[in-house]
Order: structure tokens, then sequence, then C-alpha cells
């Protein structure tokens, strides 16, 4: 065999991601946003006051950004009951045809201010700017075009039977994606004339209230989209409103289980996507380098706050040596640091809450014994950051491997044979995503068809559109957003 | 055992997903500084080309003109190479010497390699004799694609064996070859039967080089590097005619390889319309201002 022994020079077995050629800061300019030094809410077309209020944060500085009002009670029952006048006005008479043109108007907006709905959301949620502007502002967009083309052609969503709205929706919506779950929210139910009220998270209002001036710009019948901000109160409030027939949440699996419980009895409807802890299952026959970027989008996209997150690894016990190094050498290419730099790749924690949280588990891990890995190089000195970082040498039965982290943390676990790749996925109360790597078609179909998940990626991870229906299996909730599927929690079916 | 035997199974390739992490690599912002000292680079690392019929002793002196000093306007690196057809091999070599800039001949019956393998290593050995300091030769994509993988790894090393003290880049023409498993495949081979660099295309098929084709390339570099410690060049050669492709190539090179590999002496750029590109952009950070392309002189 002939080498090149003698021809090149032996050098320690180290890849350099160094600073030989350096990328310069390439910060997008965040002139394009306007902030206003104090939010209300958005009640009846028209935006409100409000009373106390609460601080919203860019999590990559602890920069103040705004004062949010905190709805109360009262502001609830005004939105709810301005959605109920909208719906027996006329939002209710009017045709699928003529939603769907305020849909596709709504759409339109969102990809006329794209940009800068994209720096507002790195500002107010700490995410890359990378991610906002090519995945969250699009997919947001890409929502409201999906369903305005449902509105006129809710007959064929349920062949055989005559469809109408639920009526008035309560939406509460999480601090990970604010204006992609927003639209993941509002686009179905009003495709199928519903009206309703939206709750966004405390720590990430922004987004949602500049949408509210664009709803305002597109001419929506006042009362069809109402806003009201706030914290837990707000949301509980919105949930036990007598005013209120279907309930749609999306945040903790503890939130869920209260909700689901407040309201038995009361006749309203319920669609709950709650938390995961996706397996990515990695067969010895994969391929491998995609893999390895399939790991890294899986876990470290949106620093891991992704509830359909693959943050248990799963690989076959022949290839883990390989598969953790190449990805321990992947991990040193990620750059870690301010968001709105359009050259990074994890940006920051969304809140100091949440920061700990993952602290406090990853700690957890290291107690039990669980070697980890982290990423190398600085972080920013101010803000909320954290290495992404991968756990290896654990049990399934520690508590990384089990509890949902929602932040940039991989715990590491091996299999031997399909079937115990595919009983190992499915020991988890949760059951949102899986993801399996194989390049045999065969084995990848019937794995994916034994995941106890609603969603299953092949030879991929965290890819979305609106025509696919993603929802949890168990403890991760039920009803489906996206497709003719997420039609459905909106419509009463005669 | 030996010969194609030898050589390590490959790992498959995810055609999808290895689109999407080419395409991931051109989302980078190279700005201000960065992409000055990229530029630069990128210069430094350029294979300047000509292999048409019509080469003529004249043209080839052009060439080496151009190379040695791409620009009169500010300082500016010399390239790394000028790659000719053998029989041009004296005329760039007398140019060239005591330069630092290399001659690069293609060899082996470029582009097509029809012809004995007898016949393509005296071609080799006519153009090490007259003068070439690198060799680019291309495999038998009519024995690769009939199965005869042992046939492909034979040829390189006999023809690395032809080479002497010269440089081979083995050129898996990946436009014909077509699926990115060949692609790895090939790259192993070529590796591991004494390739210095290996080499996308010969630029006369289509497609030429594409980011997902060298990424899979750079991948059995890596691979090979992390087992063996030996460091193989990757030269992707064809259809990079703009600078911003050309810092495009350097992002996935530093993100996949690493620091290390951005130096002439393992990174190349086959190219003959790049080059002007480049100085464009150069001067524009230099003054301010883009110029018009009269203001550069024909390689």
């Amino acid at each position: 065999m002939a080498t090149n022994e003698s021809s090149t020079l032996r050098t320690p077995r180290r890849l350099l991601f160094g600073d030989l050629w350096t990328y310069a800061p390439a910060p997008e300019s965040r002139d394009i946003v306007r902030l206003q030094p104090r939010y209300g809410h958005f009640i009846d077309g028209a935006f409100t006051e409000g009373g106390e209020t609460m601080q919203t944060i860019n999590p990559a500085t602890e920069e103040v950004l705004a004062e949010v009002a905190v709805g109360t009670s009262e502001d609830v029952d005004r939105a709810v009951k301005a959605a109920r006048r909208a719906l027996d006005g006329p939002w209710g008479r009017m045709s699928g045809a003529e939603r769907g043109k305020f849909l596709y108007r709504i759409a339109r907006l969102i990809q006329e201010h794209a940009r800068e709905l994209a720096v507002l959301e790195s500002l107010d949620g700490g995410k890359p700017i990378r991610e906002s502007r090519d995945i969250d502002i699009p997919l947001a967009a890409a929502h409201f075009f999906y369903y305005a083309g449902w509105a006129d052609k809710l007959g064929y969503a349920v062949p055989g039977a005559q469809v109408g709205p639920v009526g008035v929706a309560g939406q509460i919506i999480p601090w990970n994606f604010p204006l992609l779950m927003a639209a993941w929210k509002l686009a179905p139910a009003l495709a199928c004339g519903n009206t309703l009220v939206l709750k966004p998270a405390e720590n990430t209002p922004l987004t949602a209230m500049r949408l509210a001036e664009l709803i305002l710009e597109a001419d929506l019948p006042p009362g069809v989209v109402n806003i009201v901000n706030g914290a837990g109160a707000t949301g509980s409030a919105l949930v036990e409103h007598p005013g209120v027939n279907k309930i749609a949440f999306t945040g903790s699996t503890a939130v869920g289980r209260h909700i689901q419980r407040a309201i038995a009895g009361s006749g309203k409807k319920l669609t709950l996507e709650l938390g995961g802890k996706g397996a990515n299952i990695i067969f010895e026959d994969a391929p491998i380098d995609q893999a390895v970027e399939g790991i890294v989008a899986g876990i470290f996209f949106n620093q891991g706050h992704v509830c359909c997150a693959g943050s248990r690894l799963l690989v076959q016990e022949s290839i883990h040596d390989e598969v953790m190094e190449k990805l321990r050498w992947r991990m040193q290419s990620l750059r870690v640091g301010d968001p709105l730099d359009k050259n990074t790749d994890v940006g920051a924690i969304n809140s100091r809450e949440q920061l700990e949280r993952i602290q406090t588990l990853v700690a957890s891990g290291v107690e039990a014994g669980g070697q980890l890995y982290q990423c190398p190089g600085d972080l920013p000195e101010k803000g909320f950051f954290f290495r992404p970082s991968v756990f290896t040498g654990l049990a399934q039965s520690a508590r990384v491997a089990q509890e949902e982290i929602f932040g940039p943390v991989l715990t590491v676990l091996t299999f031997r044979t399909p079937e115990e790749a595919i009983e190992r996925a499915n020991n988890t109360p949760y059951g949102l995503s899986a993801g399996v790597w194989s390049d045999k078609g065969s084995r990848l179909f019937m794995v994916a068809g034994a995941m106890r998940a609603g969603v299953v990626w092949g030879n991929t991870f965290n890819r979305f559109d609106p025509t696919s229906p993603f929802g949890g299996y168990k403890e991760s909730g039920f009803g489906r957003e996206g497709g003719r599927h997420g039609l459905l929690p909106y419509l009463e079916v005669r | 055992m030996s010969g194609i035997e030898s050589v390590r199974p490959s790992p498959t390739v995810d055609r999808v997903a290895t689109d999407a992490r080419a395409a991931a690599f051109t989302t980078r912002s190279i700005k201000k500084e960065a992409k000055r000292s990229g530029l630069e680079l990128v210069i430094s690392m350029m294979d300047l080309t000509t292999l048409e019929g019509a080469d003529t002793p004249g043209r080839v002196r052009e060439l080496c003109a151009k190379a040695k000093q791409p620009m009169v306007q500010a300082p500016c690196p010399p390239v790394a190479a000028v790659c000719v057809y053998p029989t041009l091999v004296p005329v760039a070599r007398q140019e060239l010497s005591g330069t630092g800039i290399q001659v690069a001949a293609v060899a082996t019956y470029f582009p097509s390699g029809q012809a004995t393998l007898q016949e393509r290593l005296d071609e080799v050995r006519r153009a090490v004799e007259a003068g070439a300091d690198e060799i680019d030769m291309v495999i038998s994509r009519g024995a690769y694609l009939r199965g005869d993988l042992g046939f492909v790894y034979d040829e390189i090393a006999s023809t690395r064996e032809a080479c002497g003290e010269a440089h081979l880049k083995v050129i898996l023409e990946t436009g014909e070859l077509q699926t990115y498993d060949r692609v790895r495949r090939a790259s192993d081979i070529a590796i591991a039967a004494g390739a210095h660099f290996i080499k996308t295309s010969t630029g006369k098929v289509s497609p030429a080089a594409t980011m997902p084709v060298t990424l899979v390339m750079l991948e059995a570099i890596r691979d090979h590097y992390l087992r063996t410690g030996e460091k193989i060049g990757m030269k992707p050669a064809g259809g990079i005619r703009t600078a911003k492709q050309a810092l495009h190539y350097l992002v996935m090179v530093k993100e996949t390889l690493g620091d290390a590999w951005l130096t002439p002496d393992l990174f190349r750029f086959g190219a003959s319309s790049l080059l002007n590109d480049v100085l464009m952009q150069l001067e524009k950070l230099r003054t301010g201002h883009y110029q018009s392309a009269r203001y550069f002189s024909l390689g």
C-alpha cells in the first residue's frame, strides 16, 4: 500500500479550529426595530394602556427592552367579550374565501417586515439572528399562507361532514419560538372562522405586539384577534374564563396538567403541546457525517429550547466512539455568542431562570458520574449563556437522561440491536419527536413506525413545514398543529 | 493485503443532508478584515489554469506574468501555481523559475484518460522531466463505473511512483461519478493509493466543482487525518468564478478541517476567471469603489 508518510509532516491528530483566519464581527443592525418604552394589550382592534407592568429584557445583555403590562382578569374578560362580539358579528358571517384574504394579507405583511421581526425576535429572546431570519420568520409567514389556502376549502378537511368554527379560542404560547408559535395558533384558528385571545409568554411578548400592529394594518375586523400580555395568572384567567370555547396551550407538561384539571367538566375543548425528551437514533450504517450534523441540529438548534429537541442520543455501541469524536470536533466549530451577529450559531439562554435550571440539571449529571464535554472558547461576560454540552457514560436511569432540560445539553446512550433501540427510545413518559439515521430504507421505516412519538424524522432532524402535523403522544400532549390535522381542533364537525 | 483490498470501507453519504450542510456555509457573513485576508489567501491558493487546444507559448507566458503579479494597482501575493498541458511545461518552467510559483501539468491523457496505462505514465514522466512540480492526473472513470476499483487504485499508485518528487493531484471527475457515495469511495481510494491532493474536476465536464461534492471530499481527508495524522490537500476546480464563492469554500474548509488547511500547501482553487473577480473585490475594499473590469489585465 502506497503511503505519503515520508512526504508530509506528522503532527498530533488535532483539528485546529483556530484564529488563523477569523471572521470579523458581523452584527445585524438593530436600527430597524422601533421599541416602545411600554406595551399594553391589543383588545377589540385597539391598543390599550394596561395597568401594572413587568419588564422584558434582552437575555444576551440583560438590558431592559420595555415595560409590558400584566393582564388582569378584567383585561381578559374584555378581550374574550370582544372576541365573542366579533364572532357574532362580521367575522362569523364572512365567507371562507374572504377570511382567506385576510390571512394572505397577514402572511405578506410578515414577509414585508421579515428583517425587522427577525431582529426583534433575537433581541427579545436571545436566539441567533440566522435562525430567526432563516427559520422562525419565514415559517411563520408560511403557516399563514398555508392556512389561508384552507379557509375556503374546509369542507374537504372532513369529507362528508358539515364544519364550523368552535367559537372563541384562548391560546397560550411559550417563549422559545414566540412569533412562530403565535402563527401556529392564529393561522388555523382564523382559517376555521374562530376568534381568539392570545397570551404571549411573559419573557418574549414583543414580536406578538408587532404582529398586532400588522394585523391592524391588515384591517382584520376588531375583536377577531386579541392579545393580552401577562404571566401565569393572566393565563389562568384566560383558561378559566367561561366565555372561552377552546384552549390551546404550548408549554410545560406541569402547566398542561394544571390546565387540564382546571377546565375539566367545563365543556371547553383542549389541545396541549407539551414537553419532550426526543430520541435521536443513529444506526451503525448511518451516514455518519450527516448524522453528526443531525445531532447538532437536534440539540443545539435554538439553544436546545425546543420541545421536540433530540436530547437523548441513542447511538449503536459499535460506532459510539467514532460518533463522539466527530461530534466533539464539530462542536468546536460552533460559534456561541451575540445573537445579533450573523455568524453566531448558538445564542443566549432565554432567561436567568432557565439558565439556572440548566445549570442545576447539568450539575446533577456530573454528580451521577457522567462525563461532560463542553464547547471550548470564551462566552460573553454579560447575559445568559451556556456552553453546548454532551454527557456520555450515563445510564438511562440518570435524571438528565429522563427529564427535559430545555437547554443545549445532550445525553448519549448506547444500544446493540434495533429492538433495543426502539425499546429505549420509547422508554420515556414523553412522546413528541424522534429521529432515525440509517442508510437502509427498510430499517428507517420499520423503526419510524415503532416510535411512540408524534413527529419522526428520517435522516434529518428539526425540520418543519406547515403541511406536516406536529404534536405529542403520552405526556407530550394531544392534538395536532400543522397540516389538515391542525384544522380539526378548531372545527366543530356536524 | 495490498492494492484495493487495503482500502477501508467508506461511510455512506446522505445527499439531502450533505447539500443542506454545504448550503449552511454560504450563510456565513465575511466582511471587512476577514474578507480582505480571506481574498488574499484565495489568490495565494490559486492554480491559474489554461487548458485549451489553442494554447500557445505566448499565451502561457501571458498567464505566467499574471501569476507573478496579479495586479499593478496595489501589492498582491502571487498565485500558487500555473497549470498547463505537458507540452507547455518548458515555457512555464522558464517563466516561473525562482519565483516560488509551482508549475502544474495535467497528465495521464487529460481530460478523458482514455489511453493505455503505459502511455499515460510515460506522459507523466515526460512532464516531470520537463520541469513540472505538480502532476494533475485523471482517474479512469470508465474503469470506476464498470466496477473495477482495483484498476483505479493501481493506476493512481503507479502514477504516484512515476511522479518521483513531483506532487500528485488526483482528479476524480465527480461530475461523471455523480453519486456522493462514489465520490467518497473514490476519495478514499485516491488517498490510500498515494494522492497528495484530491481534486474534483477537469473543468471539461459539467457540473465541475460544487460545494457539497467538495465537502464529501474534505470529510474523507479529515477522517484520514484523524486516523493516520497525514494531511492530504484538496483542490476544487471548475465553476468557481466569483470571490464570494471562493470565500464560501474557505469557510467550508475552515469549519470542516480547521485552520491548518488554510494554506496553499493543502488547499488550491483550480480556476481561470476567478482571479480578476477577487482582485476587483480587493480593490473595492482598498479604495471603497468598484472599478471597471478594464483596469484588470487579462490573464
